[in-house]
């Protein structure tokens, strides 16, 4: 037996005082397959000790909320029965390692954890976040990374409808590659994880067990230096195929009664799920490692209960329904083993060849996991910059054709057309708007879904960044007329024992949380990924938002795009100038300086409440909310959708550079017909909501009296160019 | 009239196309699993797009070997209509049933969109409701589109008015521009001899009505469903 | 007995795969590259087939499923 040193304690990125820990539990010393269990079970990924103390902060819970976090994935209750599941996961450190296996894998994760509960994955998202356009590795890794999240995605046949793509240098050597999944189930028939029923059969499913990934979950965990591309450890590799397979077959199976628990096994594989099984449940569970399906020879216990290998799940059956069970995993020609049984003893107990591979409690182990209460510093908030601060540009068309054509802006069409976004046949507002929608299959209702963070901002000010993520997914739901339900959050952050990080991880749950409570809008799942650094220089701080929202009637549902010449444009919401952090301070004047806009969540409750009503009411024809860049790209964009122009007239209470390019939150572009024009300002001055008719949409041109004059088609071309044209540049 | 879906393990645009024929059909089609030997009397077979096996070996060619592949290229030859999409279109390729082979498309990126289409030969029972030489929208959605064909058998097509769909513009001009993914001579769908077969690589099941972005998909199966009833 | 079958794509059929390959080998700095054709190869356990049966078989199995001899050609080696 594999005598335990500090040196192997070390590699399996346990702490002294966690070592010490395991051998109280103990009351011996661990095998080698023991240790590796205690080290993935306690691994930032997996027991969330640094962000557990601030996690538990978080709103999450409302009426609509069926189940919270905690559970493979959140449920919120749409109504007529049905339930919509969703969560957002991470898979950065494989992506950047393996860019299209990493991504693939990532996708294939996020599904399982939505069918495990029962649900049947209706649309697909991804946040990305690349390094510097020019840096020499981020084409490399934009174009495996679209591969792989198309090529997972397209053939299980579930639409990759929405998501967001950031370009910085603070991501150079750390990649965010964070994969949503929305599923769709019936209120009565959703699966849980905890384990139940002494003596009931623990049975696998899926794929054979392989030596990929071992350690990926400690991976995951740890920083990365300039040896870890050398490493390269064995990287999973995604079978989608498998996965359609394993879809079908668990959906059949749910359709009858036969399981009592499932989980699907992601990272650290059959070590966590079948512990979270046996700790949710509080019982004993025995395994037998010989009867689980291996690909590989001579695999050992160690091996086995660390492998990552993919498209695999645990369940606990009903007694005497292994053979209904086995005879539709077969029909999918998957593999099929009952590998233990619950018992009522508390503990894990692996057995191989005969021999007892590992012994360990289950509750002190899953329970008595690390929590740390790691120092923190607050970030130091620079002072706003406000419009009249900031030199007007010489040319304002110039200035918006480098903004349309800016790697924060530029469309990302070149990534959407390479996923396919339709299958299925309920995708009603396609990638490129505010939000993506998806009919819910055969009724009237329509989810909306989004994803949102603006990293600047959170870097410059973490609580208002925080805030302002929560604000933008609210406000893209409801610019398409849904009612947002509840967010998952992927919080992305860099080392946590520096006090600085830690401090923007503190300030950014603190700014979600105002947000989720302002605007009823909960966290019902999520995931956390630390140590994202390279050398000691951290990513932005990145808490990425997975936003749903529910429409009653899909007929209503409002587009970004300008419908027709001649109809009134107005701005909702107030418009101060601030440019701090501002797209345009970067673009044009090559700073990343001052405050972000600030947040104001009641006001931003109050517009957003304004413009879905009128949306409801039949009084507007497009919406769009404002974000990077500020009103003159949001007005461009719709332009560009409508294939129309827009002739207009501005306030000049504050400089038009300000009007025209300052991100103040809480704004959005609407447009109505004259009439409806004249009832929106009615209500709006009632109710007290700030909204200015701004213009008239016209053809061709985007018009400011004789200050600009530009076409929208030589808007389009550098909007549509940037992103192929990087992308087909000679190396 | 009576129409059958085949479906295979990894199929995916089987719910889709059941959805289009029965909004045209008034029924649902029969869905027929890949491991069944026996076809249901029908109208109209019908394979749909997805991944079959995974694509693994090469497109459609595992599915085209499996059990059922037997009796919907028997009843094929007989005269069953048999409309083949996208993955479906591989599939009849690997078979035989129509020629040609589907490769890798010429940018190797999957490729996820509306196109437009021209109507190059008229057969009333699939394109009826359509005018030589028209546009039609349909979406395309794959990853290996690229039509090969040798000289000798491109003569044929072109001879025997066997190309149905190229690949154009809003306006119907075909040229290298308007090729999405390589095939030759921008082909995206065609007939077998007999014209009872028709294979493409567009979804028209995916635009059947205006909140999905048109109707031109409708159009197609309405007339198909007229046609064969 | 096992059997080793290497697949590519006929001359004339346009393989972008290779031509990707080649291009990226270029750009490394092979100035000295050609062309690039690239295939696919499959081991074949063949189990207690004898070498009498074994070329048949095989060549079955190509024409069958292997590959599609619309755009592919194959070769087979046999390996005892």
């Amino acid at each position: 037996m594999t005598k335990i040193t500090d040196e192997i304690v070390a590699e399996h990125g346990l702490s002294t005082s966690e070592y010490e820990q395991v051998l109280k539990i103990l009351g011996r010393e661990p095998n080698l397959t023991e240790l590796g269990i205690f080290s993935v079970m306690w691994s930032e990924h997996c027991s969330y000790k640094s962000s557990k103390k601030w996690l538990k902060t978080l709103p999450t819970e409302a009426p609509w909320v069926i189940c919270g976090p905690g559970e493979n994935a959140g449920v919120v209750d749409i109504g007529d029965g049905q339930a919509a599941i969703f969560k957002m996961e991470s898979h950065n450190h494989p992506s950047y390692i393996e860019p299209y296996q990493g991504a693939a894998t990532g996708v294939g994760g996020i599904m399982r954890d939505v069918f495990t509960m029962g649900a049947r994955p209706i649309a697909n998202l991804n946040a990305l976040r690349f390094g510097r356009p020019d840096h020499p590795k981020t084409r490399h890794l934009v174009s495996g990374v679209v591969a792989g999240i198309g090529g997972y995605g397209n053939c299980m046949g579930i639409p990759t409808v929405g998501g967001e793509t950031n370009f910085h240098e603070s991501y150079d050597g750390n990649i965010l590659v964070n994969a949503m999944t929305v599923g769709l189930a019936d209120t009565d028939n959703i699966f849980y994880s905890a384990a139940a029923g002494i003596g009931n059969p623990v049975v696998y499913v899926g794929s054979k067990t392989g030596r990929d990934g071992i350690h990926g979950a400690t991976m995951a965990s740890a920083e990365f230096d300039d040896d870890s591309e050398e490493k390269r450890p064995t990287v999973q590799v995604g079978d989608p195929f498998t996965e359609k397979l394993l879809l079908e077959a668990c959906l059949e199976l749910m359709a009858t009664d036969a399981i009592v628990a499932i989980q699907d096994m992601g990272a650290a594989g059959l070590t966590s799920s079948s512990f979270e099984m046996a700790d949710k449940g509080g019982v004993g569970i025995q395994l037998d490692l010989d009867h689980v399906p291996m690909r590989e020879e001579g695999m050992t216990p160690y091996e086995i209960m660390l492998s990552e290998s993919q498209e695999r799940m645990l369940m606990i059956l009903k007694p005497g329904r292994e053979d209904e069970a086995k005879a539709i995993f077969e029909k999918w020609e998957l593999d099929f083993a009952v590998i233990g049984k619950v018992t009522d003893t508390g503990r894990m107990v692996l057995t191989m060849n005969g021999e007892v591979a590992a012994d360990l409690p289950v509750a002190p182990l899953a329970d008595s996991a690390p929590e740390y209460d790691r120092p923190w510093v607050k970030t130091e908030v620079a002072a706003p910059i406000m419009g009249d601060a900031v030199k007007a540009p010489n040319d304002l068309g110039d200035t918006l054709l480098t903004l349309m054509g800016s790697s924060a802006i530029a469309s990302r069409k070149w990534i959407w057309e390479q996923y396919d976004h339709m299958v299925m046949g309920d995708t009603i507002q396609r990638p490129g708007g505010d939000a993506a929608v998806v009919r819910i299959h055969g009724t009237d209702k329509a989810l909306a879904v989004t994803t949102d963070c603006t990293p600047r901002y959170c870097f410059a000010d973490p609580e208002t960044g925080g805030a302002q993520a929560v604000a933008e997914t609210w406000r893209n739901l409801t610019a398409t007329g849904a009612k947002p339900l509840a967010i998952t959050d992927c919080m992305n952050f860099g080392n946590p024992q520096r006090p600085e990080i830690m401090g923007q991880f503190v300030g950014c749950i603190d700014g979600m949380r105002k947000a989720c409570l302002a605007l009823d809008y909960p966290v019902v799942s999520g995931n956390v990924s630390l140590y994202n650094e390279t050398n000691g220089t951290g990513i932005f701080p990145t808490p990425a938002i997975g936003g749903i929202g529910l429409l009653q009637q899909s007929d209503q549902m409002a587009t970004i795009a300008f419908k027709e010449a001649g109809e009134t444009i107005l701005v909702v919401g107030e418009t101060r100038g601030e440019m701090g952090q501002s797209i345009y301070l970067k673009e044009i004047e090559g700073r990343e300086e001052g405050a972000p806009p600030s947040v104001n969540l009641e006001v931003e409750r109050q517009n957003g409440d304004f413009v879905r009503s009128a949306i409801h009411e039949g009084l507007i024809t497009a919406a769009h909310d404002m974000a990077d860049g500020g009103f003159l790209v949001a007005l461009a964009e719709m332009a560009l959708a409508g294939k129309l122009g827009a002739d207009l007239d501005l306030p000049s209470d504050i400089p038009l550079h300000a009007y025209c390019f300052a991100e103040d939150q809480a704004r959005y572009i609407v447009t109505a017909t004259a009439e409806n024009a004249e009832k929106l300002m009615k209500s709006a001055e009632s109710l007290n909501v700030p909204l200015q008719i701004i213009g008239t949409t016209s053809h061709n041109e985007l018009k400011i009296g004789d200050i600009l004059s530009i076409s929208v088609e030589d808007v389009r071309s550098v909007h549509s160019n940037w992103l192929p044209d990087l992308m087909a540049a000679p190396k | 009239m009576k129409a059958t879906v085949i479906v295979f393990p990894g199929s995916n645009c089987d719910r889709d196309l059941k959805v289009a024929i029965e909004q045209s059909m008034g029924t649902a089609p029969d869905m027929v699993w890949h491991a069944d030997t026996d076809l249901p009397d029908t109208d109209l077979i019908a394979i749909p797009g997805g991944f079959s096996f995974g694509d693994y070996l090469r497109c459609g060619a595992i599915a085209g070997n499996s059990p059922i592949m037997r009796e919907v290229v028997k009843k094929a030859a007989a005269g069953t209509p048999v409309l083949a999409i996208c993955n479906g279109f591989q599939v009849a390729t690997e078979t035989g049933m129509l020629p040609g082979a589907l490769l890798r498309n010429a940018n190797q990126k999957f490729i996820c969109r509306d196109v437009d289409l021209k109507v190059i030969s008229q057969n009333e029972r699939f394109v009826g409701a359509f005018e030589q030489g028209q546009t039609v929208r349909f979406p395309v959605a794959h990853h290996d589109g690229n039509y090969f064909a040798d000289d000798e058998t491109l003569k044929r097509l072109d001879g025997e008015g066997m190309i149905a769909f190229k690949y154009a513009d809003e306006d119907g001009t075909v040229n290298e521009g308007t090729n999405i993914n390589g095939s030759v001579d921008n082909i995206a769908g065609i007939y077998n001899e007999n014209g009872n077969i028709l294979g493409l690589m567009p979804h028209p099941e995916r635009l059947i009505s205006d909140q999905l972005g048109g109707t031109d998909g409708k159009i197609f199966f309405d007339n198909l469903v007229n046609s064969l009833s | 007995m096992k059997a080793r079958v290497t697949i590519s794509l006929k001359n004339g059929v346009l393989d972008p795969q290779g031509k990707a390959i080649e291009h990226a080998l270029h750009g490394l700095g092979f100035a000295g590259v050609n062309d690039v054709r690239q295939g696919k190869i499959i081991e074949l356990d063949l189990g207690d087939l004898s070498k009498e049966e074994a070329p048949a078989a095989v060549e079955r199995m190509c024409t069958q499923l292997l590959a599609n001899t619309v755009i592919e050609n194959y070769s087979v080696e046999l390996l005892d």
